[in-house]
């Protein structure tokens, strides 16, 4: 192969630079997130707790739509005949009732910045 | 006759080209017809109203008179509504967040200008919110449907929606409609936040939307009245209830007494009526 003497190494010094964060990294397990749970007595949230995770964003814009514009119910039950309030200030948050040991954990672990709090507001934090 | 293939084939594509475009410039044309015709009909009985549309409608009956006989009710009224629903003061006029306001005769009913008014009338304050018109020009405005009419007459807003072009203010004939010019969370100069006292039941909105009167959705669906209803309370100052129900008190009113409307020349239809 013509100019092997450099072409080998630059690739080496290439390949290594790209993969500097996976072994730069490697060793340091990062934790990931744990949201804080509610407190014992909300013993169920109104839908199972992996379809939450994936898809509450779906849920809050599904419960607005169906409130604002088509005067849908304001509380709904769970299968188990829970009752809640379908809400995020009022109702998810009612267990949740902290915004930053709750929602902020993932969404800064995922670097996503929803804006529903330029709005809605979060429940009063004990200082 | 002689014709040659390049004579046939310039005859044939013209001919090809005026079949495919003749029926959309005649269906243009025609519907144009169509909507002109449409209008002279419904025009026809002139001075005659439209069938009001059936099913729930929320409306509401001012009476004037008991606002003048309670002096301090149209702060009351203004004040419900503003704490309850986080309504920003940001000391400004030019910057107002109004969701109901007081206002002189002159300004809220500018058609009655006549020059043999009753003198009482004149600076008398009315009361003024959004009339929740069966045909809102402020919804045909919104370029994102972020304001629309809801199934029982409400002209709601999701303000997730809103981009804050102010369409809507424009299209309002009743200035109902307030935009944030500053962040409504934000303080003034001396350190006092616009919102004196938050409601955590009710979200507040962020700068570059435009707001209004809900006519209290929030609360007719757990079964209570408007705020500012309910600030009146027993003056009957204001009713409110379904229009379309025979037997609500709204309806009951509507039909003892003689009402008027702000601006009905417009066709806007509102579901507030006034008793002077």
């Amino acid at each position: 192969m013509y100019g092997k003497g450099r072409i080998i190494p630059a690739l080496l010094i290439f390949l290594g630079l790209m993969t500097f964060p996976l072994w730069y990294n490697a060793g340091f397990a990062h934790q990931a997130p744990k949201p804080e749970k509610p407190a014992p007595e909300y013993r169920e949230c109104v839908r199972p707790t992996q379809e939450m995770r994936t898809s509450h964003m779906v849920m809050l814009n599904e419960w607005r739509d169906d409130i604002l514009r088509e005067g849908g119910a304001r509380k709904g039950v769970t299968a188990n005949g829970t009752a809640y309030e379908r809400s995020l200030q009022n109702g998810c948050m009612h267990c949740h009732s902290s915004k930053k040991k709750f929602c902020d954990t993932c969404h800064t672990y995922t670097a996503v910045k929803p804006y529903c709090w330029d709005c809605h507001l979060e429940p009063k934090e004990a200082m | 006759m002689k014709k040659d293939r390049r004579d046939f084939l310039k005859v044939a594509g013209l001919a090809a080209i005026a079949g495919i475009g003749a029926p959309s410039a005649f269906n243009m044309l025609l519907k144009g017809e169509a909507t002109a015709s449409e209008q002279a009909a419904a025009a026809a009985g002139h001075g005659e109203a439209a069938a009001a549309p059936a099913g729930k409608r929320w409306g509401m009956v001012i009476d004037v008179k008991k606002f003048v006989e309670n002096p301090d009710l149209p702060v009351k009224c203004v004040e419900a509504c503003h704490s309850i629903h986080n309504v920003p003061n940001f000391g400004n006029p030019k910057d107002e967040i109004k969701w109901i306001w007081a206002d002189k005769f002159e300004a809220v009913f500018p058609d009655e200008s006549h020059y043999k008014k009753n003198e009482a009338l004149h600076g008398m304050p009315i009361m003024a919110l959004c009339n929740h018109c069966d045909k809102p020009p402020c919804v045909r405005a919104c370029p994102t449907k972020a304001t629309y009419k809801m199934k029982d007459g409400v002209i709601a807003m999701d303000y997730h929606r809103c981009i804050g072009c102010r369409f809507c203010m424009a299209a309002c004939p009743y200035g109902a409609r307030s935009f944030n010019w500053r962040d409504p969370r934000g303080k003034d100069e001396n350190g006092n936040p616009f919102i004196k006292a938050v409601n955590p039941k009710f979200p507040t909105r962020m700068r570059g939307v435009v707001e209004k009167c809900n006519f209290c959705v929030e609360r007719l669906n757990v079964g209570l009245m408007p705020a500012c209803v309910e600030a009146t309370g027993t003056t009957g100052a204001m009713v409110f209830g379904d229009l379309n129900d025979p037997n609500s008190e709204v309806s009951k009113v509507l039909r003892a007494n003689f009402t008027i409307q702000r601006k009905p020349s417009l066709g806007t239809y509102p579901s507030l009526f006034y008793i002077i």
